[in-house]
């Protein structure tokens, strides 16, 4: 009768543990084949930088970015990228008339809030404003897949490579 | 010579001794540490028949789908997980496990001997099929299951086009059941060359085991092609390498030629078994011993060559050299000439045996009927402009859908009701039994007939969904109201092994008056199998035993002892202990289920997994007292070891 | 609102060379099947009721050479069969690689593969401008071996015309080849045949054989660039079509729409179906589709668009001058 209570004790513990492990999973593997992300989301003002003057910090207006560790939104976002031609300014991630993508320097921020006002609102000096002529949906799908490039997004959701020639090995640090 | 027969004076002693040294572990942490081959064996088998089960539920599903053109009953993102879940169930969770599960139970009693030549081995193969399994099945109820296809071609199933964690599953769920597919032939092949009961030479093999030992060794070369393969994928999945990436140098048709050089052989692999399921049920129930034994061994040795030399009829569409493809027509045509004299022979056996009809039989006449229709469309698919139209289509579906229920399932039922007294020591009912027959072969050829039509009238497969207009409603209607009667008759053969279980009369040890050496025992077998090593003078053990034909004596009964005889001849070479209960099995497994799945996540928990499974690795090979014993009485020369000398053969 | 299909799919209604070659040796195969079949399954059954009505075993030596002379011939047919088998199959093999090289009028058309949808080209060997681009479906001259040359642009596809041949796949890095021709004029489906994700099923094309004349009519028809917009709603629509996301992605020949991810709109009008043969090519469905793709055909790269319902009167009024 012990060895049977503690097996089933055992035998408990593991499927939490699954559980827990399987919970975290779910998002990363939703697929939303029908994106419907609305127009309306692109909110200002934004902050771009950490900085603020006086003893009191203000809030910064912050978008919440529905793809946030989803492969899916990862991968579209990484055929968009060439397919509108980002790659033609950034090239894969490694920049060169545009700034590069897979350092930790942003200038303009780095949450997904900034990244999405910069590809939506552009930015000086030749980002183009890409607000309104792609979906929203498309957008945060480049916005995440951006961040991947940065390695802010989780390991497990990011592909370690694309079927292109590659910049990097995967194992360089990002 | 039966071991019913054999009584002598210290018979209830031995019986007793015998029971006790082989006795199961009790228990629920006994239940993990189990190593005798019959449990396993039922486990593989029950364990395989839940994943048909669940295929075909997912069948049903898909047939649901395609009732009627352009349905939403399933998205293509659910149909896409269910084909290929059903895929990978049905070849790798089922069809070949449930082979094994025969194997496992049935090789050492047609033998005459006690147990598998590595019975924790055998226990590890078994947890980590079930891991693979429920592995698979997790990720699929949380709608993260493999969608590309139970083949999962690069680039769709590469790193751009299959996000998430989906194809490595799949990945990760071969390398799992193929590990096991593997420890079972290394089992099996060793028990059936080295723990053949005296006198059962190679020639006198029963054609089962031959078909296990020739499936055993296809298994130990296609399946490394697949789990290098899988592993490959996996690698350029996680950690990026460039096995695939054409811009990097890899080749995406280099993974279809890995694949399909498993992917063939598991074909001969699933089938082979069922034509030695249909020797067994053929020689019963004829009464005579199958005509033309060498012709059926050696042709199944050929089939075994060719397998390997037929892969590339499955991408003549792939646009290869056109000579290179003719050699493969050639080949794909040359392996219905071994397959076609086995049927000859069988035909030779019924026709000058005494034949009986049972459910047993009847399925083996399904299997006639079913099986050459697959086998016939299988020759125009290796005519390669044939294929070219043909290639991917419903008419495919078809076809394999006649090769590998017509040459596995219809046998595997036959053999589920040929065994089934053995197993349980009851009968079931022959009414309820030549009923499931009818309603799977009138079920399954209104399934699939229809598609052949389909696939010529320019269906492909693999679609959700389809148009209306094309003219494919009305068969793809005939066809899921087929399934309707498949399922009705797994449900009918169900219902009737779990009433008979109970109710059912009596069997007997020999109902079917059979001629393997399983036979002679009771029915269910006791743990220990024979209390002696049984002999036996003749191909068909039970059938050419002399009144007194002789068994052997001399061996421990208070130990798990196993006679080891030479491969050509099986003379008595010397006696070997097995292992007994061990947990260690067990633990081996969850640790590579631990570092092989975890590494899907996270590559540390492979080294992870590592550690710990070279821990459960010592534990594994940590001697036992009486091991250790053993091998101090060896080393200092003292006599008194049984493992000197050959034991005698003395008449009962 | 789905796609009837007007045109056929059939592997057994040949309208060309190729495919009849291969129906001949199909039908040749079928009854030399049919035969081994029914002899095998006689022999079986007549075994069977001999076996049947036996009541002792005949297990002798004289008896086992008799079965053995039966086995034995049994098997020589079965090789011999399959002699002649292979021998027909390498032959019409042969015979269709052969097609292209007898005839000189001839031409080349670039087919690529695109998740789910084939792009078409007809390049110029003389002006490398002229090449004509067009989407899921083929014109093609009757009694002109036509050279397809197979890309893709992402994973691997199969091209399937089944009236006109057998498929051939589209794999990334390798141009694949392969020569149909037609017999006679009319319009044949086709479709992708090798799993490609989400709308495999979804991923269809036309054939179009006519005669040669009517042929090089649509040909300099396609070469034209679009009409430009006459009524203020037309106008309008394509002021909708260049700001809205649609320029991004497609391309209108003469206009500053010259987008490549999707199928090129410039005569898209005059194909027979929309969304890669999923939808008849009506106002309504491209109304639906403009809408929201993605709610017909879930996966598609083509975003749901927000219009007005003026803004989206005005872009269908452009989109049908698209002829």
């Amino acid at each position: 009768m012990r060895t049977r209570l503690r097996g089933r004790a055992v035998l408990w513990l593991v499927i939490a543990m699954l559980a827990a492990v399987l919970v975290a999973a779910c998002h990363r593997e939703e697929r939303a084949l029908t994106p419907d992300a609305p127009y309306s989301q692109r909110a200002r003002p934004v902050r771009v930088s950490d900085l603020q003057p006086g003893p009191k910090q203000l809030a910064a207006t912050a978008l919440e970015n529905p793809y946030e560790g989803n492969a899916y939104a990862i991968s579209q976002g990484q055929q968009l990228f060439d397919q509108y031609n980002c790659s033609g300014c950034h090239f894969h991630g490694g920049g060169g008339i545009g700034p590069a993508l897979m350092d930790d320097e942003w200038i303009y921020g780095s949450s997904p809030t900034n990244i999405f006002m910069t590809i939506s609102e552009g930015r000086p000096n030749g980002m183009p404003s890409y607000g309104g002529h792609i979906p929203d949906a498309q957008i945060w799908q480049l916005t995440t897949y951006v961040r991947s490039l940065g390695g802010f997004e989780p390991k497990g959701a990011t592909a370690p490579r694309s079927d292109a020639m590659q910049a990097r090995k995967s194992e360089e640090p990002k | 010579m039966t071991e019913l027969l054999v009584e002598t004076p210290d018979f209830a002693r031995e019986r007793a001794l015998m029971a006790e040294t082989w006795a199961s572990p009790r228990g629920f942490i006994g239940w993990f540490t189990e190593t005798g081959h019959k449990e396993l064996g039922i486990r593989y088998i029950v364990t395989a028949f839940v994943f048909f089960l669940a295929g075909g539920i997912e069948a049903a599903l898909m047939r649901i789908q395609l009732m009627k053109p352009e349905n939403h009953f399933l998205g293509p993102d659910a149909y896409n997980q269910i084909f290929t879940v059903h895929g990978a169930t049905m070849m790798f969770l089922f069809a070949v496990p449930v082979m094994e599960g025969f194997g496992v139970y049935l090789v050492p009693l047609m033998l005459g001997t006690h147990n598998v030549a590595f019975p924790k081995l055998n226990a590890f193969g078994y947890y980590i099929y079930l891991f693979g399994g429920v592995f698979l099945y997790t990720m699929f109820f949380l709608h993260a299951g493999p969608d590309a296809g139970w083949f999962s071609y690069v680039p769709l199933s590469g790193p751009q086009y299959s996000p998430g964690k989906r194809v490595d599953t799949w990945a990760q769920m071969i390398t799992f059941t193929e590990l096991s597919g593997l420890v079972v032939a290394v089992e099996l092949l060793v028990t059936s060359f080295k723990q053949r009961c005296p006198g059962m030479s190679l020639n006198r093999i029963p054609l089962f085991v031959w078909s296990m030992i020739v499936v055993s060794f296809m298994i130990m070369f296609a399946m490394p092609a697949v789990m290098l393969d899988s592993t490959y994928l996996a690698l350029d999945r996680l950690i990026g390498t460039q096995f695939f990436n054409r811009s990097e140098g890899g080749d995406p048709i280099f993974y279809q030629h890995l694949f399909w050089f498993f992917g063939h052989p598991e074909v001969y692999i699933i089938f082979i078994p069922g034509l030695g399921f249909t020797s067994s049920i053929l020689t019963a129930f004829t009464g005579r011993r199958i005509f033309g034994y060498t012709a059926m061994v050696s042709t199944l040795v050929v089939t075994a060559f060719l397998g390997f030399s037929v892969w590339v009829h499955h991408m003549f569409a792939t646009g290869l050299p056109q000579l290179g493809e003719s050699f493969f027509t050639a080949a794909s045509l040359m392996i219905v000439i071994p397959t076609g004299v086995q049927i000859f022979c069988w035909i030779a056996t019924i026709w000058s045996g005494r034949l009986r009809i049972a459910t047993p039989v009847m399925y083996v006449i399904g299997f006639f009927i079913v099986f050459i229709v697959g086998g016939l469309t299988g020759v125009m698919l290796a005519a390669i402009p044939i294929n070219w139209q043909v290639h991917d289509t419903y008419f495919v579906v078809a076809h394999l859908h006649y090769v590998l229920i017509g040459g596995a399932l219809f046998p595997l039922f036959g053999a589920f009701h040929f065994w089934y007294p053995k197993w349980t020591g009851r009968m079931f009912s022959e009414a309820m039994g030549q009923t499931s027959f009818w309603l799977l072969l009138i079920g399954f050829n209104m399934t699939f007939f229809p598609m052949h039509i389909l696939g010529l009238h320019g269906m492909p497969r693999r679609v959700y969904t389809y148009q209306p207009g094309m003219g494919w409603t009305a068969l793809n209607q005939v066809a899921s109201f087929g399934a309707v009667f498949m399922a009705l008759s797994v449900l009918t053969m169900m219902i009737n092994f779990f009433v008979s279980k109970k109710k059912g009369r009596l069997a007997g040890a020999n109902p079917w008056k059979a001629d393997t050496l399983e036979w002679s025992l009771p029915s269910p077998p006791p743990v220990y199998n024979y209390v002696h090593v049984p002999t036996v003078s003749g191909l068909n053990a039970v059938w050419d035993a002399a009144p007194d034909q002789p068994y052997v004596t001399g061996m421990r009964f208070d130990r798990r002892e196993v006679l080891v005889t030479k491969t050509l001849d099986a003379e008595p070479d010397h006696t070997e202990m097995l292992p007994g209960h061990s947990i260690w099995p067990f633990v081996l497994a969850c640790t590579s289920f631990l570092g092989l799945w975890g590494a899907i996540f996270f590559a540390w928990w492979f080294s992870i997994g590592a550690v710990l499974s070279g821990i459960a690795l010592i534990g594994w090979f940590w001697p036992t007292n009486e091991e250790l014993h053993d091998h101090i009485v060896r080393e200092s020369g003292e006599p008194g070891g049984t493992n000197v000398g050959a034991p005698e053969k003395h008449p009962a | 609102m789905f796609a009837i299909a007007l045109p056929i799919q059939s592997a057994l209604d040949a309208a060309g060379p190729q495919a009849a070659r291969i129906h001949h040796l199909f039908l040749f195969f079928f009854w030399i099947c049919v035969a081994v079949y029914v002899i095998t399954i006689l022999f079986f059954l007549v075994a069977i009721v001999r076996g049947r009505r036996r009541s002792i075993v005949e297990d002798n030596p004289a008896n086992d050479r008799r079965l053995g002379i039966f086995v034995g011939t049994c098997s020589a047919v079965t090789v011999l069969a399959l002699f002649v088998l292979l021998f027909s199959s390498v032959a019409t093999g042969n015979a269709i690689g052969s097609l292209g090289k007898e005839k000189p009028a001839q031409f080349e058309i670039e087919v690529t593969g695109h998740q789910w949808w084939w792009e078409v080209k007809y390049p110029d060997a003389v002006t490398a401008s002229n090449q004509i681009t067009d989407a899921n479906q083929i014109h093609i001259p009757i009694h002109t071996p036509i050279l397809l040359r197979l890309d893709t642009r992402d994973v691997i596809h199969s091209l399937w015309i089944p009236n006109l041949h057998g498929k051939r796949d589209l794999i990334p890095g390798r141009v694949n080849k392969f020569w149909i021709e037609a017999d006679k004029p009319g319009v044949y489906r086709g479709q992708c045949a090798e799993f490609c994700g989400y709308q495999h099923a979804h991923m269809a094309l036309v054939v179009v054989a006519e005669t040669p004349e009517e042929f090089a009519r649509w040909k300099s028809h396609m070469s034209e660039g679009a009409p430009t917009p006459m009524t203020p709603e037309q106008t309008r629509g394509q002021q909708v079509f260049l700001g809205a996301p649609c320029a991004n992605c497609h391309n209108v020949l003469g206009t500053d729409a010259y987008g490549t991810l999707g199928p090129d709109l410039t005569h898209f009008r005059s194909r027979p179906t929309l969304a890669a043969g999923q939808l008849l090519n009506t106002r309504g469905n491209l109304a639906g589709w403009i809408a929201n793709a993605p709610a017909i055909k879930p996966g598609t790269l083509m975003p749901p668009n927000q219009l007005s319902g003026q803004e989206m009167n005005d872009l269908l009024a452009y989109l049908e001058t698209l002829k």
